[in-house]
This record gives structure tokens, C-alpha cells and sequence, in this order.
């Protein structure tokens, strides 16, 4: 048995790296939709959950429950039974495929063992990526196709159309990275922007156009608002996942979840620096290390101050216990081995975080393309940007100005 | 034997038996996801073979686009199941053992004419994406922009008759 470990511990690691990653988006995932609807419900004067645990803590744990529990309704007229059931399976599996070759950190060294915080690392990482959200669209076309029903098919093929000509406008953005970087590997192409003159050599000071297209593309990618159509509620029901229930339903979610993240983490590794941290590595910003006690620190005041206003008893308990509990991380995250590993992670969290936050504002923000000019924008606007984008930036690299 | 010899004869026989399915099947989108399985499969034995570039590109454009298209169109005309006509007598008897005779004729003849030396070797096969654009850019410039010409006026000449008054 140990020797078959002792060969096989590349596998054995990346198969724990691979367990520990699903866990931990499938909980991000929940507590994004918590976010969501806390940030949305705040820009609408609301309160948003709030019952279930202190602050609708609880709820996407109710959520869930639900959706799993709940009778899944049984759709006699479906066109073909098979890819009916394909099509959720499908669209969540490619959503999260992507993930695997996101590089979270730089290689972390701790107690002797070096960790490297990412699946796989491909030569062709990007690639990998738009190839698996260029099979993304099937998810949504051949649910709407399937479930024999109008408003779905509606909705699929919006979502096909508007999906193959936003892809245009993602893949050509990215060019301006990859003239710059020289490599399509996700971690060279941050370890290409480790550097800093006064300002971090991050590529959206070069690339700000693509920049600003890749971010509208993604938005539009993963069929958020404003490009929300194949689900635009107003027109068709729910779109392509009308004729879905229970947990058939709850994949179409967690996919469009999971698809937020991974946009947020490529917008963090193309543009903004991946896991460095904004300040120079000198002498007078090394109290920088510790912004990741602060903020830990900061969240547990938070939590101690609720104890005092909840009304609530359990709600109370339960936000002493959360308290202590990030009271208990800020400090081991303090000590000196961990505190040098975590910052790469840290600063590529706190980048993710911001990005996730701008996708909530603006669905919170911006009303509905109307179809047509979903598609003015995308041909007419973004493309010859992204190509115009492509020229200038290869004009400037061949002549030498960096 | 390697893992990736079981990965290569695992994701072959994905792809004979998807190219079977896609014949088989009745209903035209059934058929294209066979597709769509052949085309992920042949991705799996460029990676294989180490080009993983062409891998990338073999999905991206073929899974990722074109297909996409075949299922929109067969979505938006709403084709339905087509119908088995009677089947020729002679095809029933002969068709399969023809189709197999075929099959291993070629194999065969391409068996011995190809010489072993040159034969793909998956330890001596470029496919990097660098090794691939530097190929494109010199040795094969001008194929390359020959053909990327020959597309541009296939996309203008398809927009010209789709606008044409009725």
C-alpha cells in the first residue's frame, strides 16, 4: 500500500486537489448567491435574506436542501428524453471543468512540502478555457431544445447566437495578453506581470480596451444582466430553463455561478496580476503582510458587534461562534510560515472578490438589452474594437515600445 | 503498456462507435451530438500525439463553432425524425461486407505503403503553439493566406446571396 502511494502520489495529490477545490467552489458558489442577493437587495433599499440565520447566513444551506428535496416534475412531452437530462449535466460539468486549469497562488512551501495551488497546469492553459466555454453553449441550446416547449427554444437559441458572436469579441480581446505575455500558460502569463515600475506592470495599463471588451464579453458569456436574454423573464418565462425543476434547475444555476467565477479569475490573471500583491515588495510596504489579519480582524469586529444587535438568541449564538471562528483564523493565518504563504492567495481572492462584486452592481445597475441591439453591440461595437485593439497593440510591441 | 496506449485505444473506440451512432441515429440533433463526440474524441488522440495546440483548435472550432451552428440550423428549422424508407435488398446483403472489405483494403494498402520511418511518432511530433505559428508564418505563408483570401470571399459571397431581394 505505501509503496503504491509512494509511486503514485502525483495522482493521489491532484485527485485531494481536485476533492478540495469542487468543495470549496460548490460553497463559494452558495454564498455567491447569498452575496448576490445581499448586494442586489441593498441597491434596491432592501434588506434581502434575513430570516433564515443571522443575516440569511443560513440560506443557501436552505436553498439547497430545497432544491434537492424538492419532487423534480416529470416532463412526459420532452423531445428526447435522453438529452433532456444531458443538458444540466452537461452545462455544469463544463463550467466547472474550467476551473481545473486556473492557477490560484504561486507554489506555496509549507512544512517541507511544496503545494502548487492549481490542477493542472497546461502548456495551452487559456486555450483550454475558451474551448471549454465555446462547449458551454450546448448546455443551454439542447436544453431548450428538449424540453419541447416554446419559450425554452426561444431562449436556447438567443442564447447560441448571442454565445458564438460575443466569442468572437473574448477570443480576439485575449490577443492583446498574449502579445504582451508571449505564452498562452495562465501562470506565465502572471508571473509576466511579477514586475513593477512606480505602478504594478499589470497588463491593464497597456491593454485597457481589451481590457474593457473582454470584460463585456464575459458578462455577455455567462448570460448575465444586461445580456441576460436567454432568460429574460419579462418575455420568455424563464428562458431555457422554464421546463427544469428541483435540482435539474439548481445545475443551470450553479453553471451560470460557476461561470461568474471563472470570468472573475481570468480577469484577475489576464489583467490585473494574478496573486501579486499592488504594492512594490520594499522594506516601507512590508506592512502589507498583514492585510490579510486585518481583514479577518475587521470581520470579526463585525460579527462580535451583531452578537449585541441581533435579537435573536440562536442568531446571536450563532454569530458569537462565526467570531470566534474568524478570531481563531486571523491568528493562525498570523503566524509567520502562514502568513508569507497565504498573501499570492489572499491578493488573488481579494481580486476575485472585487470582480464578482462589479458583475452584482451591474446586474444591480443596467437594464436589459433589447435583442437587437444585443447584436449591434457585439458585431458593430466590440469586435472592431478587440481587432483594432489586436493591430494597434502588435504595431507598438514591433516597434519596440513596451 | 502506457496509459497512453489504453487512452488512445478508449478514445479510438469512442470515436468509431460515435461515427456508428451518428449513422444510426434517426433524429438529426442525436446524430449531431455523435458528432460532437467524434470531434471531442480526435481532440483527445492530437493531444495524444502532443499536439496540443491543434487539440485546443480542433475543439474550439469544430465542437465549439461550426457544430453549435449545425445545431442551431437543425433548431431553428425544427427538422424532425427522418423517415426509414424501404431498404434496398442488395444494401441489406452486401453492404456491411463490402463496407468492412473497404475499411481493411485501405487499411491494409496504406499499412504497407507508408514506410515505418515516417509513420507519426507521438515522441517525435510537434504540435506546440509556438512550433505551429512559426510553421504558418514562413514554410506555409502563403497557403495560409491563401486560404484565409479564399474564406473571406466564401463569408462575403454567402452574405451577398442572403441579402438578394426576393
Amino acid at each position: 500500500m505505501n509503496t503504491w502511494l509512494e509511486a503514485n502520489a502525483a495522482l493521489v495529490l491532484a485527485l485531494i486537489k481536485v476533492l478540495v477545490l469542487v468543495l470549496i467552489l460548490l460553497t463559494g458558489i452558495a454564498y455567491l448567491v447569498w452575496f448576490e442577493r445581499k448586494v442586489v437587495a441593498h441597491i434596491q433599499t432592501r434588506w434581502g435574506p434575513y430570516r433564515v440565520g443571522p443575516h440569511g447566513l443560513l440560506q443557501p444551506l436552505a436553498d439547497g436542501l430545497k432544491f434537492l428535496f424538492k419532487e423534480d416534475v416529470s416532463q412526459p412531452n420532452v423531445t428526447s428524453p435522453f438529452v433532456y437530462v444531458l443538458a444540466p449535466f452537461l452545462s455544469l460539468t463544463l463550467a466547472m471543468l474550467a476551473i481545473a486549469v486556473i492557477p490560484f497562488g504561486p507554489d506555496v512551501e509549507l512544512w517541507g512540502v511544496t503545494i502548487r495551488p492549481q490542477i493542472a497546469d497546461l502548456n495551452i492553459g487559456l486555450l483550454f478555457i475558451l474551448a471549454v466555454t465555446s462547449l458551454g453553449v450546448y448546455g443551454i441550446a439542447l436544453a431548450g431544445w428538449a424540453s419541447n416547449s416554446k419559450y425554452p427554444l426561444l431562449g436556447s437559441l438567443r442564447s447560441s447566437a448571442q454565445m458564438v458572436s460575443y466569442e468572437l469579441a473574448l477570443t480576439f480581446s485575449v490577443v492583446g495578453v498574449l502579445l504582451h505575455a508571449g505564452t498562452l500558460s495562465l501562470r506565465e502569463i502572471v508571473d509576466a506581470q511579477g514586475a513593477a515600475w512606480s505602478l504594478p506592470r499589470w497588463f491593464v495599463f497597456p491593454q485597457i480596451i481589451g481590457f474593457i471588451c473582454f470584460f463585456l464579453s464575459a458578462i455577455a458569456e455567462s448570460n448575465r444582466l444586461p445580456f441576460d436574454l436567454p432568460e429574460a423573464e419579462s418575455e420568455l418565462v424563464a428562458g431555457y430553463h422554464t421546463e427544469y425543476s428541483s435540482f435539474k434547475f439548481a445545475m443551470f444555476f450553479l453553471a451560470e455561478y460557476a461561470h461568474m467565477i471563472t470570468a472573475s479569475c481570468l480577469l484577475t490573471i489576464l489583467y490585473f496580476g494574478g496573486w501579486h500583491s499592488p504594492f512594490p515588495a520594499t522594506a516601507e510596504f512590508a506592512f502589507t503582510e498583514y492585510f490579510p489579519v486585518l481583514l479577518l480582524g475587521a470581520l470579526t469586529l463585525l460579527c462580535l458587534l451583531e452578537v449585541f444587535r441581533l435579537s435573536r438568541g440562536l442568531h446571536r449564538f450563532l454569530m458569537l461562534v462565526l467570531g470566534v471562528g474568524l478570531a481563531a483564523l486571523a491568528w493562525l493565518v498570523a503566524q509567520p510560515p502562514l502568513l508569507a504563504a497565504i498573501q499570492g492567495l489572499f491578493w488573488f481572492l481579494v481580486k476575485v472578490g472585487t470582480f464578482l462584486f462589479i458583475y452584482v452592481w451591474v446586474r444591480g445597475t443596467l437594464p436589459r438589452f433589447r435583442y437587437d441591439q444585443l447584436m449591434a453591440f457585439g458585431w458593430k461595437f466590440l469586435v472592431p474594437l478587440a481587432v483594432a485593439n489586436v493591430i494597434v497593440t502588435s504595431f507598438f510591441l514591433a516597434a519596440g515600445l513596451d | 503498456m502506457s496509459a497512453s496506449y489504453w487512452l488512445f485505444f478508449i478514445f479510438a473506440g469512442l470515436a468509431v462507435l460515435g461515427a456508428f451512432n451518428l449513422i444510426w441515429q434517426r433524429h438529426p440533433i442525436h446524430s449531431a451530438l455523435s458528432l460532437i463526440l467524434v470531434m471531442g474524441s480526435l481532440a483527445v488522440l492530437y493531444l495524444l500525439l502532443g499536439a496540443e495546440f491543434i487539440a485546443a483548435v480542433q475543439v474550439i472550432v469544430y465542437a465549439g463553432a461550426i457544430m453549435v451552428l449545425f445545431v442551431f440550423v437543425i433548431m431553428l428549422l425544427n427538422v424532425g425524425e427522418e423517415e426509414r424508407t424501404q431498404w434496398s435488398r442488395v444494401a441489406t446483403y452486401l453492404g456491411l461486407p463490402v463496407a468492412v472489405l473497404l475499411v481493411v483494403q485501405t487499411g491494409y494498402l496504406l499499412y504497407r505503403a507508408v514506410p515505418m520511418a515516417i509513420r507519426v511518432d507521438p515522441n517525435r511530433f510537434v504540435g506546440t503553439t509556438r512550433r505551429v505559428g512559426e510553421l504558418l508564418f514562413t514554410d506555409f505563408l502563403l497557403p495560409f493566406e491563401v486560404t484565409s483570401i479564399l474564406i473571406l470571399v466564401a463569408l462575403m459571397g454567402a452574405i451577398v446571396l442572403a441579402k438578394r431581394e426576393p
